[in-house]
This record gives structure tokens, sequence and C-alpha cells, in this order.
């Protein structure tokens, strides 16, 4: 396959506010968000699944939305406030990663940090009400040990405030 | 995958001026297909001219004639839960929300959801032909692996489908899409703004290279009552339609007034038959009527071998979607069908 000719591209400078830090970086326009995170600045909990957005396992939160990281290009959110896994826990862990750990709701851990940042995305979006609809807003997360029970589980314990359906 | 130099101008006329003469720039909305599709090495474009940002393209407003305007630069998860929508156009509510994942609808635009480019395994694999990707290369999906292919409206030189839920409640609703290029603005009907293949599959529509989108109308309707978006697929979530039904219907008792039925994941665009929705007006709202309906929009169709099957789950899906427009409340969250 013939490739197709580079051109010199100079970078931009962009502004992001990632956990809670501002950070001042110069990029190239191609570089996704997810690999800012993890290559730039060495924020390795979200992780780099399919690349093409058909797994989920690059959630973060922009501006409180969950999006997919690998499909965002870091200049497009210039301005933003990024939560990536690595800024979810406060002075003790957030209670859905103590759900998580709870529940048994994963057993890789690969996809754990995406599904954390979904499900809280999902509980400040605020349109679940049911376990079937917290199954479906979560669809956007693929689990391949098939920790799918708990991870619903754990979601549903923190959205009931503590007590959950057993399925 | 290409480097590319990344814009941004003040408004929606700076935005085109940018693209206007250069063929190879894009403009980039929610990036969820078309970063995809770089990375694919499907696109290769030169330039991206960002159009996220911009004001002229972010409202939801109701036009003195009662239609509905959607900024195309709204995201396809505030379009779906705008009360406006909800309200008014619940059909549109439910097909987005059948369509992607939260993150992606949290991600993609309106304009762009027009834009996607079709999920053909041939046209996603930059290593073997595609009429659409490389005009004149073939065809590998025709006597392939078609299971996701159409069975209306294909042509010698593509079977491919158009992939978007969306647009399937855009095309029973309506819908207007104006666009802003050089020479000025344009409204498109829905139904002329995507096309069938035939000699040209590379072109997926009528707008021009350098022509953006720059909201969708809705017109006012009688269509929040009795409506359904039924969407079949080989997982519950998260997966495109193998068959997709939007139904709107009007109402006298059980008379139907008016009707609107359209089709996804079997053509090149969302698939309306107008014949079919004479047909049942004045009519009464029968499972029996909803069969003859659905014969006629099928009439025609053509499977390729791995997706014949299509013709048939069609047929039943107009049916049974028909049927749960009828109490719209038989319906659950994800475009399921009823119980």
């Amino acid at each position: 396959m013939q490739q197709p000719q580079q051109k010199s591209i100079g970078k931009k400078e962009v502004t992001l506010t990632i956990n809670g830090r501002k950070e001042n970086l110069s990029i190239l326009p191609w570089v996704s968000l997810l690999d800012l995170l993890r290559d730039h600045l060495d924020l390795t909990g979200t992780k780099k699944g399919c690349d093409h957005g058909q797994c989920g396992a690059c959630t973060v939160l922009c501006d409180g939305k969950r999006i997919l990281s690998c499909l965002t290009l870091a200049v497009m959110k210039n301005g933003s406030e990024i939560t990536s896994i690595e800024g979810i826990a406060e002075e003790e862990l957030h209670p859905i990663q103590q759900a998580f750990i709870d529940h048994d709701a994963f057993q890789c851990g690969y996809c754990t940090p995406g599904q954390i940042c979904s499900a809280i995305g999902m509980l400040q979006e605020g349109k679940a009400n049911s376990r079937a609809e917290v199954q479906e807003l979560m669809s956007g997360n693929l689990c391949r040990c098939g920790a799918n029970i708990g991870i619903i589980d754990a979601i549903m314990q923190v959205k009931d405030g503590g007590s959950y359906e057993q399925l | 995958m290409n480097n590319f130099e990344y814009k941004k101008a003040q408004n929606v006329a700076e935005s085109i001026n940018l693209v206007v003469g250069h063929e190879n720039t894009k403009f980039l909305a929610g990036g969820t297909n078309l970063v995809d599709l770089w990375k694919y090495n499907i696109t290769n474009p030169d330039e991206l001219v960002d159009v996220n940002h911009l004001d002229e393209l972010l409202q939801i407003q109701t036009l003195p004639d009662g239609a509905l305007r959607l900024g195309a630069s709204v995201k396809n998860a505030d379009t779906a839960y705008h009360p406006e929508v909800e309200n008014r156009y619940p059909l549109l509510s439910k097909a987005i929300l059948a369509g992607a994942s939260p993150q992606i609808r949290n991600m993609a635009s309106n304009g762009g959801n027009l834009l996607q480019r079709t999920r053909c395994y041939y046209f996603y694999d930059a290593g073997v032909p595609c009429n659409k990707r490389i005009p004149g290369s073939g065809c590998p999906a025709k006597d392939g692996y078609n299971r996701i292919h159409a069975i209306l409206g294909t042509s010698e030189h593509c079977i491919a489908v158009f992939p978007s839920d969306m647009c399937v409640a855009l095309a029973a609703l309506d819908a207007v899409v104006n666009v802003s290029g050089p020479a000025g603005t344009r409204a498109i009907a829905f139904a002329d703004f995507h096309r069938l293949p035939g000699d040209r599959p590379d072109l997926d529509n009528t707008l021009k290279p350098d022509e953006l989108i720059t909201s969708i109308d809705l017109p006012d309707n009688n269509f929040a009552t009795h409506y359904s978006y039924l969407k079949l697929r080989d997982r519950h979530s998260y997966a495109f339609a193998l068959v997709s039904v939007a139904t709107a219907l009007q109402l006298d008792g059980d008379t139907i007034v008016d009707a609107r039925i359209a089709l996804g994941g079997v053509a090149h665009k969302p698939w309306r038959s107008v014949a079919a929705e004479n047909f049942l007006k004045g009519k009464g709202a029968t499972a029996e009527n909803f069969e003859k309906a659905a014969d006629l929009i099928l009439e025609g169709a053509k499977g390729f071998g791995n997706n014949d099957f299509k013709i048939e789950l069609a047929k039943k899906a107009i049916q049974r979607n028909c049927i749960m427009a009828l109490n719209p409340d038989s319906q659950e969250p994800g475009a399921q069908p009823s119980a």
C-alpha cells in the first residue's frame, strides 16, 4: 500500500486541566487525547484497547461527560477539564471504586478504568432508572473477562445508595 | 496514517473559506468516524477545520412555523435528551439512543451523523478493492461475506448500507438539511440528501465538497403519539442494525390518517416507500394491513447470499414495529422490541 507523503506540521499550544492540574502542552494535531494522557503525561491508567471506539477502555470524563479518548484529538479539547481514573479518588476511594472491589467487578482489570469513568459519567447523566437501563447505558464498555454482572451490581449499589438488587 | 494540519475559524463563513479550493481539507466535528477512518488509512486529510465551537451550529430552537431546528454541532446525546425532541419528536430521540454507545453519543454531532461512512468490511479494509473507496476497483462484497449488506437499491458497483439510526428517523419525519457553502445557503429535503450507489458509490450524498451542514429542521407534525423505532442486530446493544424500522402513525380512532415508515440497514440510504405509506392511508391499523405495507416496501428486494434473511426479517420487523407504534409505552429503553 502506498504510504501518504508526510508533511511537516507545527505543534499546537493547548491548555488542559487534567485531574485538577492545569497543563500547558505543545502537541502535534493528530495526537489523540488517549496518547496525550499515556505517552506525554505518563497517566497510564487510561487504557488503549481497540483504539477504534469499539471497546470503551479509553473512556475519560471531559467537562463531566464520558467520552472516548482514542477518537478525540487532544487539540479539539483545548480549555477543557479532563478527569481520568487517576483523578477519581480523593482522600478515599470513590464509592464506585470501592463498589467494584466489593462486587469483584473485574478479573484482568484492563477495562476497569474505563468502566469506572463510564459509570461515574452515567450516574451524572441521571438517565438510568433501573438495572436494565444501567446495562443498556453501560454497553459502551466491553469486559471480555465477563465480569459484567459484578460491574452492574457495583453500579447499582452506588446508584441506590448502599442497597442493590441481586440478580 | 498521514500528518494533517488543524485549524479553527471564528464563524461558519470563515470556516468555509478555509475549505474552498482545498479538496483534501475536511470539516471536523465529533471525529468519531473521521478520526477512525484516518486511523484505518481510508481518509487522508491535509487539513481539518474544527467546527465544534461555532455558536451558529450549537443551538436547538423552535422556528416561527413550528419546526424545530437542530444545530449541526449539537451532540447526538444532547439532541436525544432535549425536552423539545423528547416531547415533540420522540421517534428521533428513540432512534438516536438506539445508536452507538453513550460515550459516542456524547461526542458525535448531528451533522456528522448524516456524513458517517458505511461500515462495509471491504470499505474499511485498505488492502482489498472497493468501488466506494477506489472507484472502478471492484466490489468484493457482492460475492463475499455480505451478511450486513443491502437488499434494496443496490447497484452492480456497490451493495454497502448507510449505518445511521438517527437518519432513519429523520427520513421518516421529512427533515430538511440546511447547508452553507461559498455560493450561499440551500435546504435539501432529507430524501434527496443521501443517494443510491448507482455508478458513483464513492458519493454517499449530494453535499458538495466545500459545503457545511449548519442545521437540520424537523417540520411540525402529529407523530408524537404513535411511533416506534425497532432495531434488530447481532447483539442487544452497541451494534449496527441488520434491519431497523422507524414508524410514525397519525390515527383517527383505528383508522390511519397518515403513515411514515423508514428502514435502516437495508440500503445505501434510509429507505422509504411512498407507495406503502399511501396504501396505509385511510385503512385500519391492523396487523394484516401492516403486513401488506411490508410486502410493498420490500418489493424488488434482492439478497446476495448471506443477507437473504434480511428480506423476511425486514417484513416481520415492519409489521411488528407498526403494531408497537400503536402503543409506544410497550417499548423499552434502547429501542428493544417489547417483551
